[in-house]
């Protein structure tokens, strides 16, 4: 969509985009020393610049076939309700140049209400609910929208330093169109508390955080039913405007 | 009281004629291109395997498609320890050279059995994904690249994933013409991404730090 052929035979002819790169400034580190798990596991040396070709500029179609309807709620699960805040969590994936990235294939973990996971790792005393497995699935339609209905995940202690809790959030795994818009992250509530000693939000650059907090929704909150939480995703661009694409019909 | 003295007499400033300030008034917004900032990324945590386990995962390919194999590798840390809960994914063209993806510009391919996209996780300390030997791609500068691998690493611990690529230790030739390999600055650094040929397939070790730290790329 974004590329041309100038050529019918020849692949050399082949013109691709570039995928554009986050400002470095804004850029999560690999490594942030008061993480402490990055310590031995972040690459020490410079990554080598990587040309896209056509491994880079293309990705696998995942989604439709392996999603149901019901992975998109993840309040019932194993034939009874769970038990916490029902929230509403939507919103639009895009790309840096403003497109939506449709058929994109989300997946959502997170904790419960008490915010223990259903994991083996997980052990601090807090209940497990027995209907609340805490994974979700969506694919985005032809817009780049997306939404799950959950409860809002607890606040968990995770021992990176004295009384060291991560701040309420959920766990997301995107697939764009291409390798580069790959993305894993994790989404957070407005004005939780614990931002300011977890080092984990906090090694996201000042100016890109508010990226990562979600906006509570009024509008999409639902009467004697669910509060409404928004987050839009922004996955990387390849700097050419829609205006200079020809693969939709909806460009005036 | 000297009634002289006026308060509000203010002398104008600055002294000189009026100049507009020059240059951009705005913020630019309008003027340059649309950008949105992207999402800034996160550490996949120690609890993945919830979200991000499927079935099929391990299988870039059908179980049983011929001339399928493994790869199986480990994951290590700095201090040589194995990555037990990372995980590995990898995305790679077809036999042809071709890719299953709409992003191809020379048309999706459909290789029977082949979706090019696996994910293992490392929690008997090795990943294992099942695949085909990817085809030569063109390299976009009138050459062919070598058989390759496209790999992401996810693991608690990295805030971003890390990204290497897989070659084929028994493709000598083919390798010795590919240009991502011919950059890199030596045979220690280029011998890191060589998958080597073992009972099942291959085996392709990532080592995060080190003294054979893998070569990782900026994409
Ligand atoms: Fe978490």
């Amino acid at each position: 969509m974004t590329r041309s052929t100038s050529d019918g035979g020849s692949e050399s002819g082949l013109v691709l985009p570039r995928y554009l790169q986050e400002d470095p400034a804004l850029r999560v580190p690999v490594a942030f020393p008061d993480y402490r798990s990055t310590g031995l596991r972040a690459p020490l040396r410079t990554p080598v610049d990587l040309p896209h070709r056509l491994t880079e500029v293309t990705g696998p179609v995942l989604g439709a076939d392996r999603v149901t309807a019901a992975d998109a709620d993840l309040t019932v699960r194993t034939g009874g309700e769970a038990v916490g805040q029902r929230i509403l969590v939507h919103g639009r994936v895009l790309d840096s140049d403003g497109r939506p990235v449709p058929d994109a294939l989300v997946e959502v973990w997170q904790a419960n209400a008490a915010g223990r996971y259903r994991h083996v790792v997980d052990t601090w005393p807090a209940p497990l609910d027995p209907h609340f497995d805490g994974l979700g699935r969506v694919v985005t339609d032809s817009l780049g929208r997306y939404e799950f209905l959950t409860v809002k995940p607890g606040a968990y202690p995770w021992g990176n330093h004295h009384n060291a809790w991560r701040p309420a959030h959920i766990h997301f795994s995107l697939f764009g169109r291409a390798f580069p818009q790959r993305l894993v992250t994790q989404m957070y509530f407005p004005d939780d508390p614990l931002f300011g000693q977890d080092p984990i939000f906090n090694a996201i650059p000042p100016a890109a955080r508010h990226r990562a907090i979600s906006r509570f929704s009024l509008e999409r909150t639902q009467d004697n039913w669910a509060l409404a939480f928004e987050w839009d995703i922004v996955l990387r661009g390849t700097g050419q405007t829609p205006f200079e694409t020809d693969d939709d019909g909806d460009v005036a | 009281m000297n009634a002289r003295i006026d308060p509000l007499d203010v002398p104008a400033d600055p002294p000189g004629p009026f100049q507009p300030r020059s240059g951009q008034r705005g913020s630019g917004f309008l003027t340059g291109p649309l950008r949105l900032g992207t999402t800034p990324s996160a550490t996949v945590g120690p609890y993945l395997a919830i979200g991000l386990t499927w079935p099929d995962g391990e299988q870039a390919a059908a179980e049983g498609t011929e001339g399928g194999f493994w790869i199986r590798g480990r994951v290590f840390d700095g201090a040589g320890d194995v990555v037990p809960d990372a995980m590995v994914e990898t995305w790679q063209a077809d036999p042809d050279g071709r890719f299953p993806s709409p992003e191809d510009p020379r048309g999706p391919a459909a290789y029977p059995g082949f979706r090019g996209y696996a994910r293992a996780q490392t929690l008997t300390g090795e990943f294992a994904v099942f695949t085909l030997k990817p085809g030569r791609v063109p390299d976009g500068e009138g050459g062919l690249q070598a058989p390759h691998i496209d790999v992401s690493v996810f693991a608690r611990g990295l805030l971003d994933r890390v990204v290497t690529r897989i070659y084929f230790a028994d493709e000598t030739e083919a390798n010795a013409e590919d240009a991502v390999l011919r950059s890199l600055p030596d045979d220690a650094a280029r011998q890191t991404l060589l998958a080597t040929p073992a009972d099942d397939g291959y085996r392709f070790d990532i080592r995060l730090q080190g003294e054979h730290e893998t070569v990782f790329f900026a994409v």
